[in-house]
């Protein structure tokens, strides 16, 4: 069997298959998506080279900057929700009661899909008959504002509801986490006389400082190339007032057929994505990992 | 350490071939169908692609499969092989097909903007030659020349709406509103209606062609059916003062709050929503939406006969009379310009057309773009009331956003959003439009 496992031939044919499939679905794809962003093409007819032409234009193109600020912010605002999500957790992870029923609860959105997610708050959004401007209404609210039609109210009224889709996700990444930390070490704390927050805040967040550093990777990229809730809530309206990178790049290559420009964008978005994280693993590395 | 690599190599190649195989699997497989047949009696096989499934399209689906047995049980050599998908996979799959040059023989398409494309690359036999012989005079005037591309054809539309002001005349009778002739008393309805606390206009406006066809309208009306064409086809300006003015004349209306509140976040399915639950007395939309209005069980009796449907007012002193329409052709056929059956193809596709205009009225509720004779019909009144005023309409003009190509049709319609959100001034809409025009000339 070692014999076998240590021919350079045999490990190359049992590796083969799954790069193959790396490298024709995700890498090739990704190279043609640069090549493409060197084109004028229109999806069909034949395209012309117009070397980085489209580079040099997004970068000139004020819409593209306007969605990339309302990617940035709502990478901000993602990575700000961490913080709640982790206070959720930790009070979950207590013994309470109910905290099974409450687990349940948050993890809900998970189980629907973004179009639904979509349907559900925009009619809670309806500026006549949503379930919002209903309540404000009864509170006494005149003229309640018609949330995604605002251009002011519109992106926080997204991010709303993208931060309520995703907090089951981090939640039970957090609640798993803390239900890993051996009993031993919260009950040597509660020995020393440590109250409850100083447990959480000493010993609970940074034993599981590793899990939070993958969740702020994943919550900031996760944001930059954000989609589908956006793209059925509002399309990126009204007047591009909730457009993001991806639902620009989207518009760009489908609706306007100028596939060229939209791959550019798509590419940029990588590049962008792969600089963030980098320095987000940056600023956050720590020289030890916990061991228990 | 050598022969490890040529054999890593050998393995990638089969491993490469194995993988070309299995894509080209089913173009193989097709030709070789298409020699059995042609040997075994001289079958010739007609692709045909369509976008009404029986499941969520079944009247139209019925029609499409009646008419193809009828077709093939006159033509024994010709056989009609069917693939079906929604709307949107549809327009994803052709485009596809056509970058990979393997298009059905015959499809359907959109008019202008959305044909342009395919037309550049050579995807669309031209059918002119249908269209001077059996087809001849059978279309209503406007709606073929929508799939002309320097005076070729390449589709044959198979539908026609127009848009016809839908108005509530329970919420007019409660109000004491009587229908407007004149922008004017249009204004006044309007008023009548913000005063006494009822929406006088569902919109949705998220989706921007809806607000468009308000646009589209007053520009018709100010400044005739040739105001806003010519700007599109570069002979006139989009800074023309009567576009200007029409672009006023709405920033007016918005002024009033003659909108539905919210109607820039509004879908146009949610605005209809209200039209329908009777939170707003009027809603402008094209012709297809008949049926919602006359035979769908879904909405309450008492509902549909309380629709009437208004011309678009005239407004006084403006060139455009109530008799011009904002509307246009909805899908038509193509035949593919690389089909091996081009004869049997467009052959094919003048018999569809014209047992699609016999049939399509009664059995799917859908004008056709061929002309229809309403008598004898059993058709719901307003159908013929739509129909009749097709007929004697002094112009249609086709929606702006089909006239134009993509990327200006992109412009204009954020544009409608803009003047609808006031976030732009009447002369900044214009400038903007005009711009990008120009840009493409």
């Amino acid at each position: 069997m070692n014999k076998v496992m240590s021919n350079k031939a045999v490990i190359a044919l049992y590796v083969l298959p799954a790069l193959i499939l790396i490298v024709g679905l995700i890498y090739g794809p990704m190279l043609l998506t640069g090549y493409y962003g060197l084109m004028e093409w229109n999806g069909m007819a034949t395209m012309t080279f117009v070397g980085i032409e489209n580079y040099i234009d997004l970068i000139q193109d004020p819409k593209f900057w306007e969605s990339a600020k309302h990617s940035f912010l709502l990478a901000f605002f993602s990575t700000l929700s961490l913080a709640g999500y982790l206070i959720v957790s930790l009070v979950l992870a207590g013994k309470i009661k109910g905290s099974d029923l409450f687990r349940k609860i948050y993890l809900i959105p998970m189980l629907l899909s973004s179009v639904a997610i979509a349907q559900l708050w925009i009619k809670i959004y309806d500026p006549n008959n949503g379930m919002l401007n209903s309540l404000l209404m009864s509170m006494g609210v005149e003229t309640p504002p018609s949330w995604l039609a605002d251009t002011n109210l519109v992106l926080y009224a997204i991010f709303v509801a993208i931060l309520w889709q995703y907090a089951g996700f981090y939640i039970i990444i957090y609640y798993a986490a803390l239900k890993g930390i051996p009993e031993s070490l919260v009950e040597a704390a509660k020995i020393d006389g440590a109250n409850p927050i100083q447990i959480a805040y000493k010993i609970k967040v940074p034993l599981i400082s590793g899990v939070i550093k993958v969740t702020v990777v994943l919550a900031i990229v996760g944001s930059l190339k954000y989609f589908d809730l956006i793209y059925v809530m509002t399309g990126g309206g009204p007047n591009g007032a909730s457009e993001v990178i991806a639902s620009y790049m989207y518009k760009k290559a489908f609706d306007t057929f100028d596939f060229g420009y939209g791959s550019a964008i798509a590419f940029f978005l990588l590049i962008i994505t792969l600089i963030v994280t980098w320095l987000t693993r940056k600023l956050t590395a720590t020289e030890d990992e916990v061991q228990y | 350490m050598k022969h490890v690599w040529k054999k890593l190599l050998l393995l990638i190649a089969f491993a490469i071939v194995l993988v070309l195989a299995a894509c080209g699997g089913d173009s193989d497989e097709a030709s070789s169908g298409e020699n059995e047949s042609g040997s075994g009696g001289d079958v010739k096989t007609i692709e045909f692609m369509h976008l009404w499934p029986e499941g969520s399209s079944k009247q139209h689906y019925e029609i499409v499969e009646g008419i193809i047995d009828e077709y093939e049980s006159n033509h024994s050599d010709v056989k009609v092989e069917v693939e079906i998908l929604s709307n949107e996979q549809y327009k994803e799959k052709l485009k596809v097909l056509s970058t990979s040059n393997e298009l059905p023989d015959v499809g359907m398409t959109w008019a202008a903007g959305f044909l342009e494309p395919y037309v550049s690359g050579n995807m669309f036999a031209s059918l002119d030659d249908l269209l001077e012989g059996p087809l001849k005079d059978k279309f209503v005037p406007g709606t073929a020349e929508a799939y002309a591309i320097d005076d070729t054809t390449y589709g044959l539309p198979l539908e026609l709406n127009i848009t016809p002001l839908f108005y509530n005349k329970a919420i007019f009778e409660e109000n004491g509103v009587e229908v407007p002739e004149t922008f004017e008393e249009f204004k006044q309805v309007v008023q009548t209606l913000v005063d006494n606390g009822v929406t006088p206009i569902a919109l949705g406006n998220k989706d921007r062609w809806t607000g468009s066809m308000w646009y589209m309208y007053l520009a018709d009306r100010i400044g005739g059916p040739q105001s806003l064409n010519n700007a599109i086809n570069r002979t006139g300006s989009f800074e023309d003062p009567a576009l200007v003015q029409a672009a006023e004349e709405l920033k007016s209306l918005v002024d009033m709050g003659a909108f539905l509140n919210g109607y820039n976040g509004l879908g146009n399915d949610e605005a209809k929503g209200y039209f329908i639950n009777e939170q707003a007395a009027m809603y402008l939309m094209g012709s297809w939406d008949l049926p919602e209005w006359t035979t769908n069980e879904d909405n309450p009796q008492e509902f549909r006969d309380s629709i009437g449907y208004m011309k678009f007012p005239v407004v006084e002193g403006g060139e455009g009379d109530k008799d011009s329409f904002v509307g246009g052709p909805g899908v038509g056929l193509f035949v593919a310009e690389n089909s091996d059956v081009k004869e049997e193809a467009k052959d094919f596709v003048s018999f569809f057309v014209e047992k699609w205009g016999e049939q399509s009225v009664e059995k799917a509720g859908v004008i056709p773009a061929t002309k229809v004779d309403t008598e004898g019909t059993d058709l719901p009144q307003m159908y013929v009331d739509v129909l009749n005023d097709l007929n004697q309409a002094s112009n249609i003009t086709l929606y702006a956003d089909v006239q134009m190509s993509a990327a200006v049709a992109e412009v204009h319609l954020d544009m409608i959003q803009a003047l609808f959100g006031d976030a732009v001034s009447p002369e900044e809409f214009v400038k903007e439009q005009e711009n990008a025009l120009a840009q493409e000339e």
